[in-house]
């Protein structure tokens, strides 16, 4: 890591604005903080006085969890506005909400929303440096981010790897990012799905997509395996859940083609049976509750260093 | 004004009348004459342009009903800036103009406010509800000159299919907003690459060419005409040009933002570049140019479509769809002359003569006899396109900031002046 590094992001919108550097940045500051979680008194006074907003419109328990609780830890004082319990119900409008929230000078927002790019709007409209913490279809970047810090720990390294990835992409904020985010940092993304799970033009992201679960699963040190929501049921994109876990489930029989020391992994929550077989989420190789842990890592980095990453001393201008 | 003006110097084009060459024109009692006195008001116009005043057949004006877009007043007014003498205005108001009391509303407001003539358009059906035809006949003759559900495509075949023929009964023409639902809904951009990246739902170029085929074979099997409305897709052109080939009463207009930007106008979820059908890919782009230059568009027409901040500063998924054009669909056509893709008697044809033509109204020519309905042009004269400068209520353009060049400096609708920068007419 350079010393002179210095992150030059105000808002945390996506990885697509991320370069290499950046993201290698953000993982060793969150390898940095990592051990404070397994410290007696899991507190440092790094956010002590910032005001940080959970702003979420759509249900999450825990992403929000993660993000409060890594706030928590760095001291900072956090706040939880649910749409419930916002005025979205009454019909005033997100740059509204924001701007009131705005006018209470909170120092970061952190944002959930069902619409691809309300984040983007809402960094237009405030002064806090906004986190997005999941916008529609388009990103997840704490998500991304996270998996790639597994995946280094495990691996020791990003580049040069085989990463698959299984189900819904078109839908899926969390395999966008990871798409981009392990392209960019040199790995080799393949997907796979049924093709009503695949959006256009995939390979533009720098996604090799793949006619079979097998076919991408050949040879991968990572296999992620995304959550199938049952929700979208408007749209008619798969016959059952029963024909899906049976020609798109990750068990261990589709596994054997992977490399030996594969790693498993998924957003969460799994549906069990449904994308990914219990014996393989429990199983040897899953890291999915080691994703989970780093997430509190990721979100304290990123918390630290759209504040302009100020420790006591300051590490000087660039 | 009754006093005889003569326009000398200037470049006049007229393709109606094959006319193109610097010359005098001579108005009076709100016509156009052909002969003078000697004692005539004269307005020197060397370095400029006098043409037919520019027609917009596909205009949202908003009123009644929305009037904190846009009104008549406004709209027009927005209209003479652009160049525009008359527009047809689309029905889906509030209430939809679907009954002939809502069309003399319109044209009763146009008359007493007005700053260019308006032409309405009634619906296909009743509340373009695409189930039950409207009354074409009533709505006829309290002045309405097409029909159209725009906004909304005609779901239902045979519904269509009825209102082509029985428009046809009544001298209407039926203008279609060719869109295949079940395709596009939920849908907010171009599906492409670049919708995957935004992680926005696409709204594939068959949406549109699958009902614009259904549109020509209806048209086809009727025998009547159709006009197919704000055409952006390559796969659409080739359509519509193998029927205008194979003789299909067709005639087909696209917009400026269809030939002069794409869908990466869209990306950091630009509200402004948000329409319905959505901008395309560049090849889309360069199909809609050969198009205009092939002939298989006959008309430029803006879709102007005035929406306020509440419709549009919002999340991209869920904000309104459409931007306006009026004042900013001359500059854009006169950009590609400067190209050398059109000649500038092919820019009034198709944002003139041929609108004129498809409508079925006065103006598009600058015939003897005919009304004082002129643009004078300064082609090369450069302006920001600010929106402190524009007319219309709403300032929803993709164009904000964007330096220009050329522009309608003097416009003259009826033989009266509507829009005037410089001054000429004190």
């Amino acid at each position: 890591m350079k010393n002179e590094f210095s992150f030059q992001h105000r808002h945390i919108l996506g990885l697509e604005q991320f370069s290499p550097d950046d993201i290698h940045h953000i993982l060793a500051t969150a390898r940095s903080f990592k051990d404070i979680s397994s410290r007696a008194i899991k507190k440092v006074p790094t956010l002590r006085g910032r005001t940080i907003i959970n702003l979420f419109f759509e249900p999450s328990t825990r992403t929000r969890l993660s993000f409060e609780i890594a706030a928590k830890r760095m001291s900072g004082d956090t706040f939880n506005i649910s749409a419930s319990t916002s005025s979205a119900t009454k019909g005033e409008s997100l740059i509204d909400t924001a701007r009131n929230i705005q006018a209470m000078s909170p120092d970061i927002i952190i944002v959930r929303h069902s619409s691809s790019g309300a984040p983007h709007l809402l960094s237009r409209h405030v002064q806090a440096a906004i986190i997005n913490a999941g916008d529609g279809t388009h990103e997840h970047p704490s998500q991304g981010l996270l998996d790639l810090m597994t995946v280094m720990e495990h691996k020791g390294r990003v580049e040069g790897l085989t990463v698959a990835i299984i189900g819904d992409i078109a839908h899926s904020r969390v395999a966008h990012s990871n798409i981009i985010g392990f392209a960019k940092l040199g790995a080799s993304v393949r997907v796979a799905g049924p093709m009503t799970f695949l959006p256009p033009q995939l390979t533009s992201m720098g996604a090799t997509v793949c006619r079979s679960v097998a076919e991408a699963v050949e040879g991968a040190d990572v296999v992620m395996a995304l959550r199938i929501q049952k929700e979208r049921q408007n749209d008619p994109l798969i016959p059952s859940l029963r024909e899906y876990a049976r020609f798109y489930g990750i068990n261990r029989d589709v596994l054997r083609g992977a490399a030996d020391d594969v790693l498993i992994m998924h957003p969460g929550p799994v549906n069990r049976g449904v994308e990914m077989s219990p014996d393989v989420a429990d199983g040897q190789g899953s890291v999915i509750l080691d994703q989970v842990a780093n997430g509190v890592a990721v979100r304290m980095a990123l918390l630290y260093l759209v504040l302009g990453g100020e420790k006591s001393g300051g590490e000087g201008a660039s | 004004m009754s006093e005889c003006i003569v326009f000398s110097g200037g470049r006049i084009i007229d393709p109606v009348n094959g006319i193109d060459h610097v010359g005098e024109l001579a108005i009076a009692d709100g016509c156009i004459v052909a002969d003078s006195p000697a004692d005539a008001r004269r307005i020197d116009l060397t370095g400029k342009w006098l043409i037919p005043g520019l027609i917009d057949m596909h205009v949202h004006l908003r009123e009644p009903g929305e009037e904190y877009k846009e009104t008549i007043a406004t709209g027009t007014r927005a209209a003479a800036a652009g160049g525009f003498t008359a527009v047809a205005c689309m029905p889906n108001t509030r209430p939809v103009n679907d009954e002939a009391a809502v069309t003399r509303l319109i044209l009763e407001n146009a008359a007493a406010e007005g700053s260019a003539r308006v032409y309405p358009v009634g619906a296909i059906s009743r509340g373009s509800r695409g189930e039950e035809l409207a009354e074409y006949g009533e709505m006829k003759a309290a002045g309405i000159r097409a029909v159209s559900d725009d906004g909304l495509p005609v779901v239902d075949s045979q519904l269509m299919r009825r209102a082509l023929e029985y428009a046809a009964g009544h001298g209407l023409l039926v203008i279609s907003h060719s869109e295949e639902h079940a395709l596009s809904r939920g849908g907010s951009m171009n599906e492409g690459a670049l919708s995957t990246r935004m992680g926005l739902r696409g709204i594939p170029t068959a949406a549109e060419s699958i009902m614009i085929y259904r549109e020509l074979a209806l048209a086809e099997l009727t025998g009547q005409r159709i006009h197919i409305a704000h055409v952006s897709a390559a796969s659409a052109i080739d359509l519509i040009r193998q029927a205008k080939a194979r003789g299909v009463r067709v005639t087909a207009e696209t917009a400026p933002h269809y030939f002069t930007l794409t869908e990466a106008a869209v990306d950091g979820y630009n509200t402004h570049a948000k329409m319905s059908p959505p901008l395309r890919s560049e090849a889309d782009r360069k199909a809609v140019c050969q198009a205009l230059v092939d002939g298989t568009f006959d008309a430029i027409a803006t879709d102007h479509a005035p929406h306020s901040v509440l419709e549009k500063e919002v999340e991209f998924d869920q904000a309104a769809n459409g931007i306006i054009g009026l004042e900013s669909a001359l500059p854009l056509a006169l950009a590609l002359v400067r190209k050398g893709l059109i000649t500038p008697t092919r820019l009034v044809e198709l944002m003139s003569a041929a609108p004129a033509r498809i409508l079925g109204v006065e103006g598009g020519s600058l015939t003897p006899g005919g009304p004082a309905d002129l643009a004078i042009i300064d082609p090369d004269l450069e302006f920001l396109f600010s929106a402190e400068d524009l007319y219309s209520k709403s300032k929803n353009s993709p164009f904000l900031d964007w330096s220009m060049q050329g522009r309608a400096i003097l416009t003259i609708c009826n033989g009266r002046i509507t829009h005037d920068i410089l001054g000429l007419f004190g």
